[in-house]
């Protein structure tokens, strides 16, 4: 092939480029330390444990490679004098997809699979705790290594899974949704996508230098303690925080602003008030993350003490911004999927969806209420016990606007048709795994019974139930829906089936008894526990091999069906009313020739002579 | 006979499938349910569980029979029927649901809420306005203040402090039983938590942080304690077996202790509800 097209600005270039500023970065910082001899960093000249040098290796390293995927070639073109314009948006073919575009299908597809590359990840390190957990005290796996795993676990998916949905789904199809040829900021979509994939690698990093000893909660002092791992740890949430940050500003500012002519409010389908709900949150708690983990950095660079107890610190300021963030983070990771749940009970059980606004509110009643509730997490930590109460109430307030949810999507399935495709079959999963999820938080919210679920494996298990429970079931019933409007091939509906049922079987099995096992004292993050909690623990760990083994039959199933079977989808496999259904398979880069007039919401199943949009694509307003 | 409507068939199920899940539950899991009858608080915390674990039983049979009885009832026959009636909402159902849902959470808050000041959760915190009621040491007899006892905390091992008799220091957790303990909880380096679930007692143990737990114990056994909160390499081995036995026993080992480790107490920092460190950077 010819090797002058690898050069310009693409992955290649930012990967190059990336690995410099590293190198730049760690050498500088050690010159720094070493060459200027800056006394208050004394501390690191003799030591190997540079960590000044290691985030400004990390940053220079991010900055080199998003240079070498050419994002700062626009800015410095208008600095020059050029007008604006998109021309990344005109490429085709697939070395768009290895670079800076600002299609935003182009990016929706990087998404996924750059998601899925680093769920995979943090899959593998699940299947590698529980492979230690087999026996009550270590066999293979030492301790420090072990933490390293739960934290490389636990952090790669609260961040990375923080844009599951969003990033993947929301970005392809938000725009098609409400009638807009693109997003509000292209770039800034570009830009969230890529400076997650840098994140990711960085997380990844840390193995390298000594591994994260904390848990994706990174607590205070043992965070300054920790060896230069941690320097990753805190890099990885930033970056993740940041690109949170603006996905959700982008997500905002596009419906907002850019809905179709006749794209009310109450007209957005469902879906796209679950990626509401979900941006504001994001736009909102990313910041305080953002800060919390500035202030650890500099504790562990400049030797300021923001949270060391022993010059006047405080851990309990990290407790309090980190969750802080925290609880709305698990939020961003339920929300979008209440929305999908609704959108798709609504295509498969031929009805529109029951009590729309009720939904609405319930998403965004748990959205605001969210920001109210963090120091449940705190319930043991000594911090201000007599407001426990009202912690108490506030989360269980929450349980609320959740139900709205369960009782909408019990309405749309009344006397409906309902099909069970692999898409349905997923939702109705989430019912059952939510609904556990949820009463099992009533146990956790509950003060006096939280002295016992604190810290143990009950409370693991239910932020499974809610999260693996209700994000991941989603991602996969979004995955099976959308993907074949996304490639233009059909997903294989036998091995999708297989799928599902060893997947739904096989998470309750590895999950449901830990309720039991946080019930019988065990903590969690211990690499050993009492030896008559061993045959429990083999019947969790045998159950979450096949899970793993579920997650091979989907990998399965997408390389055969997309590449190798290849089954056309056509424009609209499912018969939906949605605006996106009636586009082309796979949507071409011009998505709208003309931006439609949108006169009904696209949820008139059975209702006679109910439109969708004028001027009327093939197949809107009837059976396709 | 005439057939029944789908929703009242399915309260009807409903009634049923809910009275027969309610008593199994009441009758064979609710006496089980964690942590036991070790401590006053261990009770109040299990008699809590329990109305949680019955309160919930309806809901999750209404979204069984209701899902159960719909999924087979208005499946897809393949009879091209066409779509679903256009049922957009009903005004008077989404009502009832919303306040059905408040009325839960609410008497759930308010519940859980009285049994925290009754005691059921300690009264854990520096500086708790909730103390629970001094008690007799012996039943009957006058009330006597608790037993302090001081939980220190450090990277990976728990010690224990007690400083109305004499201030010495220990690595046995011993209780006395039937006497109200006043735990103090503190740390020296990270921040750590002290568990031990057949008490009923978690509490943080903060660096600087004086964290005050109640306990009274009920029962001679052994109990297991744990550290809950990750605390860096070694937390998957900080637990140990402590004890509870009885008043005279607990005075006849504190007697011996106090003689064993004589030579180190006069070592030892003056009581304190918490020890700072000195300024420390990494362990290593």
């Amino acid at each position: 092939m010819n090797v002058r097209r690898l050069i310009g600005f693409n992955l290649l270039t930012g990967i190059v480029l990336g690995v410099g500023g590293f190198y730049l970065g760690w050498y500088g910082g050690h010159w720094l330390i070493n060459g200027l001899d800056i006394k208050s960093l004394d501390y690191f000249g003799d030591t190997d444990q540079n960590d000044v040098s290691l985030f400004l290796a990390y940053l220079l390293g991010v900055i080199g490679f998003l240079v070498g995927l050419g994002f700062a070639n626009y800015p410095l073109a208008r600095l020059r004098g050029y007008p604006s314009s998109l021309r990344e948006k005109e490429t085709t073919g697939i070395s768009r997809y290895f670079g800076l575009s600002t299609d935003h299908k182009v990016v929706g597809m990087q998404y996924f699979v750059g998601i899925g590359l680093f769920f995979f990840v943090g899959g593998l390190n699940a299947m590698l705790i529980r492979f230690e957990l087999l026996r009550p005290e270590p066999n293979v796996i030492p301790a420090g290594n072990y933490l390293t795993l739960v934290t490389e676990h636990g952090t790669m998916m609260m961040g990375m899974m923080t844009s599951g949905i969003l990033g993947p789904f929301a970005n392809y199809l938000l725009p098609l949704m409400i009638g807009a040829r693109r997003m509000a900021f292209p770039r800034i979509e570009a830009l969230t996508f890529w400076l997650l994939m840098a994140a990711g690698v960085i997380l990844i990093s840390a193995v390298f230098y000594g591994g994260v000893p904390t848990g994706w909660t990174g607590y205070e002092p043992l965070n300054v303690q920790g060896n230069m791992g941690m320097d990753a740890y805190i890099m990885f949430f930033a970056l993740v925080g940041i690109s949170m940050c603006l996905l959700g500003l982008n997500m905002l500012a596009t419906v907002i602003t850019m809905r179709a002519p006749g794209m009310t409010w109450t007209r957005l389908p469902i879906f796209v008030w679950g990626v509401i709900s979900t941006a504001v949150l994001m736009l909102l708690a990313a910041p305080v993350l953002i800060a919390a983990l500035t202030m650890a950095a500099m504790d562990r660079t400049v030797q300021t003490s923001f949270f060391v107890t022993a010059q006047g610190g405080s851990s309990y300021l990290f407790e309090d911004l980190f969750w802080f963030f925290g609880h709305p983070e698990v939020y961003i990771l339920a929300l979008p999927g209440f929305g999908i749940v609704l959108e798709l009970m609504a295509v498969f059980a031929r009805k529109p969806v029951w009590g729309y606004r009720l939904a609405v509110a319930g998403m965004l009643g748990v959205s605001l209420l969210s920001f109210t509730v963090w120091q449940h997490h705190l319930f043991v930590s000594g911090i201000n016990s007599d407001l426990r109460p009202f912690y108490m109430l506030s989360t269980e307030l929450i349980s609320i606007p959740t139900g709205f949810i369960f009782v909408c999507a019990m309405g749309t399935v009344w006397r409906g048709r309902i099909q069970f495709t692999v898409p349905m079959l997923f939702c109705l999963a989430w019912v059952f795994n939510f609904l556990f999820g949820g009463l099992t938080g009533i146990f956790v919210s509950d003060a006096p019974s939280d002295v016992t679920t604190h810290g143990s494996f009950f409370v693991m298990a239910h932020f499974h139930y809610t999260i693996m429970g209700g994000l991941i079931f989603t991602f996969f019933a979004a995955i099976y829906y959308w993907l074949p409007k996304m490639t233009g091939y059909m997903m294989n509906e036998r091995l999708g089936k297989v799928h599902f049922w060893t997947m739904f079987i096989s998470f309750n099995s590895t999950f449901g008894p830990l309720f039991a096992l946080g019930f019988m004292g065990m903590a969690r993050r211990v690499v050993t526990y009492p030896t008559n909690l061993q045959p429990l623990n083999d019947w969790v760990s045998a159950s979450a091999f096949v899970l793993g083994i579920s997650m091979l039959v989907f990998l399965y199933n997408l390389v055969y069906s997309q590449l190798f079977a290849k089954v056309p989808a056509g424009a609209n496999p499912w018969g939906s009313r949605s605006l996106e259904f009636q586009l082309p398979s796979p949507v071409p880069v011009h998505d709208f020739d003309r931006i439609p007039v949108i006169v009904g919401d696209p949820y008139g199943y059975g209702e006679e002579g109910a439109v969708v949009a004028r001027p009327a694509f093939a197949g809107a307003g009837g059976q396709p | 006979m005439r057939r029944l409507g789908d929703g009242r068939r399915i309260a009807l199920i409903w009634l049923v499938t809910t009275t027969v899940a309610m008593v199994l539950v009441a009758v064979f899991l609710a006496p089980h349910l964690p942590p036991g009858n070790g401590s006053k608080e261990a009770s109040g915390q299990r008699f809590d569980n329990e109305v949680l674990t019955l309160t919930s039983i309806p809901l999750i049979t209404l979204i069984f029979v209701y899902f159960g009885y719909v999924l087979f009832a208005f499946r897809d026959r393949g009879d091209g029927a066409g779509d679903g009636p256009p049922i957009r909402g009903h005004i008077r159902v989404q009502t009832a649901w919303v306040v059905g849902t408040t009325l839960t959470v609410l008497f759930l808050a308010a519940f859980g809420t009285y049994e925290l000041l009754g005691g059921a959760g300690g009264g854990q915190g520096s500086s708790p306005v909730f103390v629970p009621a001094a008690e007799a040491a012996t039943p009957g007899g006058p009330p006597v203040p608790p037993l302090q006892v001081q939980v220190i905390a450090q990277q990976w091992q728990f010690t224990f402090r007690y400083p109305s008799e004499g201030g010495f220091e220990s690595a046995q957790f011993v209780l006395p039983v039937n006497r109200q303990v006043e735990l103090h909880v503190t740390s020296l380096d990270v921040i750590h938590s002290f568990w031990v679930p057949a008490l009923g007692v978690k509490a943080d143990a903060n660096p600087g942080v004086d964290n005050v737990a109640y306990v009274t114990p009920t029962r001679i056994e052994n109990v297991r304690f744990e550290c809950a909160e990750l605390c860096g390499l070694f937390h998957g081995y900080m637990f140990d077996t402590g004890r509870i036995v009885s008043q005279s026993a607990f005075a006849a080992w504190v007697k011996s202790q106090r003689a064993f480790v004589a030579p180190v107490t006069k070592y030892l920092p003056k009581y304190s509800t918490s020890y700072l460190p000195q300024p420390a950077f990494r362990a290593g």
